[in-house]
């Protein structure tokens, strides 16, 4: 059993507690083993070898894309119609063209700075060392977008009109050494030798050799040849140029942009020049100090300063476009991060101390405060009063996920027993014993940490004082040295008890009795044509032993039960004495109630056998059912009333298929209106139809009845609405559109086992105390709250996540901090009540510079995803998504106002914590709820709305901005992940195979000059137009790469907590688009701004602040 | 006809007829002046084992306004002037006489071939809120009722407790049912849309090929024949579980009799209606929840006595009584009836739901534990056969009287309802259910006998031509247990007499028992709407009256009083029916009252007058058993008596028997003798418990027996604690009662007939 592994002996005291770790991972996922490979991902740049094979791609795409030239003025070049159409047709167009054109610009620079462009992808590393660590500057100077713009001709000669792709085209120069679209355009030479057909070998010779990065060599000569494609392509791109909309500051002059730029350069620049030379882009990974951004920031510049210089020579125009790569890479600040803190162990001993990032794999140890497995926050350091916590904007909050699941090497959290009196607590807030409480007089008392009275400590209890103050007993007992443990609790939190004590109990029970399960399965017309019973019942036959269970427990204590419904219910008596079940059919389904008692909920091991046979029967009795109509209502009603007849907490889980419209409550009618999108009543769409739901999921709340819902639409379901019931309770929802067996079985499956499977606390209460100063004010996540303070969950697991906001309401002092206290109270899955206590202490500071320093990202976007997803339920989309970016931009100004040096006003200079705010903002701005494509159906965005509202910082980290990992670049024998590339398209090169993943969507592109090789090894096919596009499965062969490539994708799938489907994109295909709405840095169909763009937006907007 | 006693019984023998008058008087003033009405007790399904169906269907008089059949056509002829012979009666010869031309023909049973025959129907309704071993009993008694049920037979289960769970009995590898809750009234329509019985007619649902192929499907998931799903059922039951939820101490389990029945009615109303079924309710305790509901489950509040209901006291009975009775009619709309088996020993709401047996023809049986011999053989009994083969059951029958036009047709008494057909022969004055030519009863057996009253309503001033008869015609439409439908058509005749002439002749053809139980029954009726003293006032005054008009006495002279022998018996019988349980509800709980009404509403006349006045016999060594008086003085020491009040047989041991059994004589070689009289009346019991329906209560009690109540609560008081002593001898028993005797009765009666003061 995993179980036993999970003990590491890390702590001193008794034996950790087992309980949920390896639970879920033992059987059913057949992955256990291989979850563990899955985080290594090492520094590593690999992509050098990757390199010089990629631009072969390009190559072999050039000739046939100019071909067939769509694009209007585009130029034939840009091949690939869909490319070209974004405007980044530059990669490619490359072929020869356009790409040099745009390097042109790039290219002169290299002569005089050039060091950096061709190095760049090089450059990256040598910057590291230089790192100025608090504050890089990322500096784009509106100017320079402007100036962009101007230059816009060469681009838009590329047909790709707007600037961005002007600004990617030159990114994708540098990048070309990294990633393989660049090369193409160029590198002939170079790819060709590396054993690229090489079919245009003049022009690309130049290139190539610029990713070679030769810089200077290359410099030189190619200029001229450059040069040569670049005017015909200019001569395409009329000089129309649309501007994305974001791209604010048209005035910029080419010069001061320069200027700008090589202010912040300066420093740089050097570096690279002197660099470079020596290390070889390739090692930029492995060098790379914690600082990559800022070699990032160096690069861009020496580009500006370039051309401004040059502006004469070749190409007057050349681009003042924002380098790509010269703007704060989400890519690179992970990899820096994972290879300075990915090694060490995290000790949280010390107050204020920011975590490394949730994509680093690092090992926690907890001496003192909670894991930030458990609790992240937005800063680790908290501004001493509102005034300046207003000022600069930044909220202040905590992610919060109490029953999160541990790696195997880390401790589950002891379980302390205090017997019949209970946890000690303060008796003014209530506040748990925790580390911080300060013992004094000797011992005799204690002053609390929160509200600072002083309690007399019980004789039981009390404890000698060593000379330093603190209890003698200090590291035996788990609560005054730990930052995160549980206690049993006592009687007096089973039952109501008002007013005695803060929290609430709902629990009506005296002693909880062990949950039940409740299988709630839709049995009409369109859930058996699926096959989707069938499947079902076939599959809870094994999964019905793997419920979850406590500890070391030999069954399971949780108790289930059957019910199948259309527009009647049918329950089920499965009571181990009978011979066969009995159906029991309510049919008055406006006054829900439960037909048996005795019966119903049983333990799987007595009635294993009427259960079986009951399964086997549910798909043969209904398999001639006409009736298509359905209620839900009255499904969950039925269940929570059996849990309440039971005296239990329980779960449903509730497998639906469509719109329940049959007569009955919570009857729902169709009302998705596209129209109202971009309307004030497009909110209209997240709310729900009628407020039955929400009275039901009040009931049950109540009652510790926590509701998952699976669901398998073939149209409009209504996703807002039903979703509020499991929403409010805790619960989770699985959509699969248009299910069918044979395409969605194993993601079903795989969901619902690891959702049978996953550990759940019932019936909780989450409460969250603070030191006096600053106030819990505001919760996200699927929970009910009946008062401002108490989080009523009927269910929590190992997901879940609450994200709290504190605000001010006094001084905090620097010198005590601030702290956090988190008690969930809870009925484990074996019927025992308890309280999980998780403690956090963070800094003070009188100065906003500290603040800035300790700020997390990510955390900060979930709040502020979170927190715009629940905007959307009362205010129209775009005053929404507008607060974002001005809070956003308040955050940077006062940055830039308070903590900067003084500098132009032209340029961005972002704080080094927050450098990647905008970026992810942007993708958060663009997602699916705030900004939605054709595509996006109102389900669909509802869904991901409630999905967003309770995920955890990686979550949304990855959900936010996918993951693009090249599948080939690496050498088939590396057995560590491939690093990511960001998420545009002129980071694909057509020669090679992509895995894209943001949690619940899993991609595999293939370039469409893959070698066939490769095509044959992966797919068994002997060509890329053979290759079944929409491919979900892939064929399992025996050879290194299909290997290696399943083992990623299996690996990917153990780390998210849902199954990724995986789909098969081929380059230049219908569902490309589909793909391409994941590549965040690129211009989005439905109008969502670039990276590029929004980046200068953004400046614009600070700017507008700051004067 | 030799007397009028012999006529009497050959008529009740051939036509199940027996009239208060046998001859009429011919006029309405002189009729109103006999006291007791013109009116007959009528048993349609009279056995006739010598009548033989005939095959074709009847022939009607072709008088649209007529209609009747034309049996016994010579009487018919001369009564009913205007009959006109349909056309087929043309080739009429002497020799190829159809049988309704005979004149021994007056009843003829025709079988009707056309319509569709449709099987019968059972549908169990049954209580789980029982103790185990009265549940084990029901089931087992319910198990072996499958065997007695023709094979083609439709059944169905519905079981209640706390729910409703209507049973589907075609499903193989799970049993099925539809839950209910409880406490919530549905209609009709609810109930059949929530059993899945209505087609889902819903327009939106694009064109659904091969649905009506569904629903001869649909509508039998819950009524299965026999023969298929024997095994089944079998198991079903055999499975069947006490009501799970619990019940707290201080609680009744709540009891969903009301939905139960409410649902069971909804059920066949959507499947079968108009098709002879019968709801059979098996309930151990009174409702407790939901509509119907007769009591509330607090124990410590105990279920209405008679006592709360004159206080009015009783909160739930109106409300459960207008449910029953609602459910009653539309049962009986349907055509279906409703059987009660209610074993507990305290009340289970019989008062309350009686009306669904008696207004539909099903039966009442009261028993103390399902768990017992009398309600075994009682249920098992339901399914007895007669001679043919065929059950001693029919449904939904029809009733159609016609008269010649010297009367009118005042009403009915019986378990019937009326159908509410207007005619010209149809009376103003209702006595019993009236207002209507034409009553449905939806269940009866061979032995349902209805009152029938009639008004003479010819005038004074135009008499009725010497030696003219007047003539009845009972129509009965009725579905026989072989599922044919037939028609038995009885008609009557009896000559008319002016009865200032002929009085003589009036008063030796009154039929004093057919009277009494006549009078009975309209006192009966009346006590279900009136107070008793109102009732017991209104049955003195007429029978003073009648001794009055035909008492032949001295005014002022009680001693002269005298009654000839037509008359002599009914004073008696009226005086015991007064002290019956049909009128006296003190000592019985309102439940009893109402199962003994409900009996002697259906019972045919030897059943009514036994419950009226109880029979005796004594077997003694004196000689050969005999018939005694129903008197405290026939309770000898040396006697052995057997009492049968039709709802009990009681054998009574005289003390001397009874020291001699305690001594053991019986068993000695030497008192062979003794042994068998003690057998004798046991072996005559078991007699009459074999050809009773239902069983009644058997008794085996002795002098000072606890028992002995039943006996001497029966028998008159002729010697009480009061005149014991006065008495001053040693027979019979006294009773310890404040009752007047026949004899003090007698007196009183005398005092009042000849006073002229009333």
């Amino acid at each position: 059993m995993n179980v036993n592994q999970s003990i590491p002996p890390v702590p001193p005291f008794g034996q950790p507690q087992p309980v949920y770790p390896g639970y879920h991972q033992s059987s059913y996922s057949g992955q256990s083993g291989s979850t563990a490979p899955a985080i290594p991902y090492g520094a590593y740049n690999g992509p050098v070898p990757g390199y010089q094979q990629t631009p072969p791609q390009g190559i072999s795409r050039a000739p046939p894309s100019s071909g067939a030239p769509p694009a209007s003025t585009a130029q034939a070049a840009c091949g690939q119609v869909a490319y070209g159409q974004f405007g980044q047709g530059d990669v490619q167009n490359g072929p020869s063209s356009a790409v040099q054109m745009q390097r042109l610009p790039g290219s002169q620079p290299f002569g005089s700075t050039l060091a950096p462009v061709g190095s760049q992808p090089a450059v990256l590393q040598p910057y590291g060392p230089p790192p100025t660590s608090a504050q890089v500057t990322a500096q784009l100077a509106g100017m320079q977008i402007s100036s962009a713009v101007v230059p816009a001709p060469p681009s838009s000669g590329l047909g790709y009109g707007p600037p961005t792709s002007l600004a990617s085209a030159s990114g994708s120069f540098p990048n070309s050494g990294l990633y393989g679209s660049y090369p193409q355009g160029q590198a002939s030479p170079v790819s060709q030798a590396q054993g690229h057909p090489g079919i245009q070998t003049p022009q690309r010779s130049a290139p190539s050799q610029a990713s070679s990065f030769t810089p200077p060599a290359s410099g030189g000569p190619r200029l001229p040849s450059m040069t040569g494609p670049l005017l015909p392509g200019q001569g395409f791109g009329g000089p129309s140029v649309s501007q994305p909309n974001h791209v604010s500051s048209p005035p910029p002059q080419a010069l001061p942009p320069g200027t700008q730029m090589t202010g912040p350069l300066g420093p740089p620049p050097p570096m690279h020049s002197l660099q470079q030379p020596g290390y070889q882009p390739q090692q930029n990974g492995s060098f790379g100090s914690a600082r990559g951004p800022q070699p990032n920031y160096g690069s861009p510049y020496p580009a500006a300063p370039t051309f401004g210089s040059q502006p004469g020579p070749p190409q007057p125009l050349p681009p003042k476009r924002l380098d790509p790569d010269a703007i704060p890479s989400p890519i690179q600040v992970i990899e820096d991060d994972r290879n300075n803190r990915g090694t060490e162990p995290f000790v949280t001993g010390v107050r204020g101390q920011v975590p490394p990032l949730v994509t680093t794999n690092f090992l926690v140890k907890d001496q003192g405060n909670a894991s930030p497995r458990y609790i992240r926050c937005t800063s680790y350091n908290i501004p001493c009063t509102s005034d300046m916590a207003k000022q600069a904007q930044v909220p202040l909050a905590a992610v919060i996920k109490p029953l999160a699941t541990l790696p195997p090497d880390e401790a589950s959290p002891y379980v302390v027993d205090h017997g019949e009196s209970g946890p000690l607590r303060c008796n003014r807030c209530k506040a748990y014993m925790c580390p911080f409480m300060q013992f004094i007089e000797g011992g005799r008392r204690f002053q609390c940490c929160f509200c600072s009275c002083i309690n007399d400590v019980p004789p039981q209890y009390f404890q000698h004082l060593d000379h330093t103050g603190k209890r003698v007993d200090a590291y035996d007992r788990p609560e005054l040295s730990l930052g995160s443990y549980e206690f049993l609790a006592t009687v007096d939190y089973c039952k109501v008890r008002e007013g005695k004590w803060l929290l609430s109990f709902p629990s009506p029970f005296f002693f909880p009795s062990p949950p039940a399960f409740i299988f709630m399965i839709d049995v009409s017309y369109n859930a058996i044509r699926t096959g989707l019973v069938r499947l079902l019942c076939e599959e809870l036959k094994s999964l019905l032993d793997f419920l979850p269970r406590e500890g070391g427990a030999e069954e399971s204590a949780i108790r289930v039960g059957f019910v199948t419904y259309n527009k009647v219910l049918h329950f089920y008596n499965v009571k181990s004495s009978l011979a066969q079940p009995q159906m029991m059919v309510v049919s008055d389904v406006a006054d829900m109630f439960v037909p048996l008692l005795d019966g119903f909920l049983v333990n799987v091991n007595e009635s294993r056998a009427v259960i079986t046979s009951l399964l086997d029967q549910i798909p043969e009795m209904f398999a001639d059912t006409r009736e298509t109509e359905t209620v839900f209502v009255p499904v969950i009603q039925a269940g929570m009333e059996a849990l309440k007849a039971a005296e239990c907490a329980g779960k449903l889980f509730l497998f639906h298929t469509s719109l329940p419209i049959a007569e009955a409550p919570g009857k729902l009618k169709n009302r998705d209106d596209r129209k109202l999108i971009n309307t004030d009543k497009e909110k209209t769409l997240f709310q729900p139809q009628t407020g039955a739901y929400q009275t039901l999921a009040k009931e049950c709340v109540a009652q510790g009845c926590c509701i998952d819902l699976f669901l398998f639409p073939n149209q409009y379901v209504d996703v807002a609405t039903l979703s509020v019931v499991p929403q409010l309770t805790g619960g989770s929802v699985y959509k699969y559109a248009c299910f069918q067996v044979e395409n969605d079985q194993e993601r079903f499956l795989s969901d619902l086992r690891r959702d049978v499977q996953k550990v759940v606390g019932f019936d909780a209460v989450m409460r969250v105390r603070t030191s006096t100063g600053i106030r819990a004010v505001d919760f996200f996540g699927a929970f009910y709250m009946s008062n401002t303070t108490d989080v009523e969950l009927a269910g929590l697991d190992g997901d879940k996540t609450v994200t709290v906001e504190f605000k001010h309401d006094d001084r905090l002092n620097e010198e005590s901090g601030a702290l956090l206290q988190c008690a969930l109270l809870y009925t484990s899955c074996a019927g025992q009540r308890r309280l999980r206590i998780h403690n956090l202490a963070l800094n003070c500071c009188t100065q906003l510079a500290d603040l800035y320093r300790n700020c997390e990202t990510d955390t900060l976007i979930n709040y502020m995803a979170k927190f715009a997803y629940r905007g959307v339920l009362n205010s129209p989309v775009k005053a929404v998504r507008d607060t974002l970016i001005t809070q956003c931009a308040q955050i940077l100004a006062c940055y830039r106002k308070n903590c900067a040096s003084p500098s132009s006003a032209g340029q961005l200079i972002l704080p080094e914590c927050m450098k990647l705010l905008p970026v992810y903002l942007n993708c958060v701005l663009k997602s699916d709820v705030l900004q939605p494509g054709a595509e996006v159906t109102t389900d669909d965005r509802a869904y991901v709305r409630q999905l967003v509202t309770s995920m955890d910082v990686a979550e949304t980290n990855v959900f936010f901005y996918p993951r693009l990992l090249p599948l080939t670049k690496s050498p088939i024998e590396s057995t560590t992940e491939p690093t990511a590339v960001r998420a545009s398209e002129e980071r694909l090169s057509n020669g090679d195979i992509y895995l894209l993943e943001n949690g619940l969507n899993l991609f595999l592109w293939v370039g469409a000059s893959v070698q066939q090789g490769v095509v044959q090894s992966l797919f068994s096919v002997s060509s890329f137009s053979q290759i079944t596009s929409g491919l979900s499965v892939l064929p399992v062969l025996d050879n290194p790469l299909s290997k290696k490539v399943r083992g990623l994708i299996d690996s990917l799938r153990a780390q998210r907590s849902r199954y990724m489907k995986l789909i098969v994109v081929k380059q230049e295909d219908k569902l490309e688009m589909l793909f391409k709405h994941f590549l965040v840095e690129d211009k989005s169909l439905s109008g969502g701004a670039s990276y590029v763009d929004f980046l200068c937006h953004m400046h614009k907007e600070i700017r507008q602040l700051l004067s | 006809m030799a007397t009028y006693l012999e006529f009497i019984q050959q008529n009740e023998e051939r036509d199940g007829v027996r009239f208060s008058w046998n001859v009429w008087p011919s006029s309405r003033l002189e009729a109103t002046r006999m006291v007791v009405p013109l009116a007959c007790l009528f048993t349609p399904l009279k056995e006739r084992p010598d009548l033989p169906p005939v095959q074709y269907e009847p022939v009607l008089c072709s008088r649209p306004t007529c209609k009747a059949c034309n049996v016994d056509v010579p009487a018919l002829i001369e009564l009913f002037p205007s009959f006109q012979f349909p056309p087929a009666y043309g080739g009429i010869s002497e020799v190829n006489q159809p049988a309704e031309l005979m004149p021994q023909f007056s009843t003829i049973e025709y079988m009707i071939q056309r319509g569709a025959q449709s099987p019968l129907i059972f549908l169990y309704v049954v209580d789980t809120c029982l103790e185990e071993d009265d549940l084990q009993a029901l089931k087992e008694s319910l198990q072996m009722s499958l065997s007695l049920l023709p094979p083609d037979a439709l059944v169905g289960l519905i079981t209640f407790g706390r729910m409703v769970q209507v049973h589907e009995l075609s499903c193989e590898g799970i049993s099925k049912s539809y839950v209910f809750r409880g406490t919530k009234d549905l209609t009709a329509k609810q109930i059949q849309d929530m059993l899945g019985l209505t087609k889902p007619a819903m327009p939106m649902q694009q064109a659904r090929p091969a649905q009506p192929q569904e629903h001869p499907f649909v509508s039998s998931r819950f009524l299965q024949p026999v023969h298929k799903i024997d095994m089944n059922l079998t198991d079903l039951l055999g499975e069947l579980q006490r009501d799970p939820w619990p019940v707290t101490q201080g609680k009744r389990p709540l009891r969903s009799t009301g939905v139960a029945l409410s649902i069971a009615v909804g059920l066949l109303e959507g499947t079968f209606p108009n098709t002879g079924a019968r709801i059979m309710l098996f309930t151990g305790g009174p409702p407790t929840q939901g509509p119907g509901m007769v009591v509330g489950d607090e124990l410590k509040i105990p279920i209405r006595s008679w006592h709360d209901i004159e206080k009015d006291n009783a909160r739930f009975m109106k409300k459960a009584t207008k449910h029953y009775e609602m459910l009653a009619n539309r049962t009986a709309a349907n055509g279906h009836c409703i059987d009660i088996y209610a074993c507990a020993l305290d009340q289970t709401g019989l008062l309350e739901m009686k009306c669904c047996a008696n207004l539909t023809g099903g039966y009442m049986v009261m028993g103390d534990s399902f768990n017992t011999s009398l309600f075994k053989q009682t249920f098992q009994r339901i399914f007895t056969k007669d001679f043919n083969g065929d059950f001693r059951m029919a449904f939904g029958a029809t009733l159609d009287v016609k008269t010649s036009r010297e009367l009118k047709i005042a009403g009915a008494i019986g378990p019937c309802v009326s159908l509410n057909v207007k005619g010209p022969c149809v009376s103003e004055n209702e006595l019993g259910v009236g207002g209507t030519s034409q009553w449905k009863i939806c269940g009866l057996d061979l032995t349902s006998t209805l009152g029938i009253y009639f008004e003479v309503v010819n005038q004074h001033n135009a008499p009725i031509p010497q030696g003219g008869r007047g003539a009845i015609q009972f129509v009965t439409h009725y579905q026989h247990s072989s599922t044919q439908r037939r028609i038995r058509v009885t008609t009557i005749a009896r000559n008319w007499a002016d009865a200032q002439t002929q009085l003589r002749h009036i008063e030796a053809a009154f039929d004093q028992e057919a009277a009494a139980v006549l009078m009975a029954r309209l006192g009966v009726f009346r006590a279900e709407s009136e107070e008793g003293p109102d009732v017991l006032r209104w049955l003195d005054r007429q029978l003073i009256r009648l001794c009055q008009k035909f008492g032949q006495y001295n005014k002022e002279d009680p001693a002269s009083f005298r009654l000839s022998d037509s008359f002599s018996l009914y004073p008696q019988f009226m005086f015991h029916l007064r002290r019956s349980p049909f009128l006296q509800v003190f000592n019985n709980s309102p439940d009893e009252s109402s199962y003994y009404r409900h009996h002697f509403a259906r019972q045919d006349l030897t059943q009514s007058l036994i419950m009226i006045q109880p029979i005796l016999y004594s077997y003694s060594f004196h000689g050969p058993p005999e018939p005694v008086l129903l008197d405290s003085s026939s309770i000898l020491a040396d006697r052995i008596l057997l009492m049968d009040t039709f709802f009990q047989i009681v054998i009574y041991l005289g003390e001397t028997i009874a020291q001699w059994r305690k001594a053991g004589y019986q068993d000695m070689p030497e008192y062979e003798n003794f042994k068998h009289l003690l057998q004798a009346p046991l072996d005559d019991a078991q007699e009459i418990l074999q050809a009773r329906f239902p069983m009644p209560r058997y008794i085996n009690t002795e002098h000072g027996g606890s028992q002995a109540r039943f006996l001497l609560s029966k028998v008159n008081p002729s010697q009480t604690h009061n005149n014991l002593y006065a008495w001053g001898q040693e027979t019979g028993a006294p009773i310890l009662t404040d009752d007047v005797s026949l004899q003090v009765f007698m007196d009183h009666l005398k005092k009042l007939a000849v006073s002229s003061a009333c």
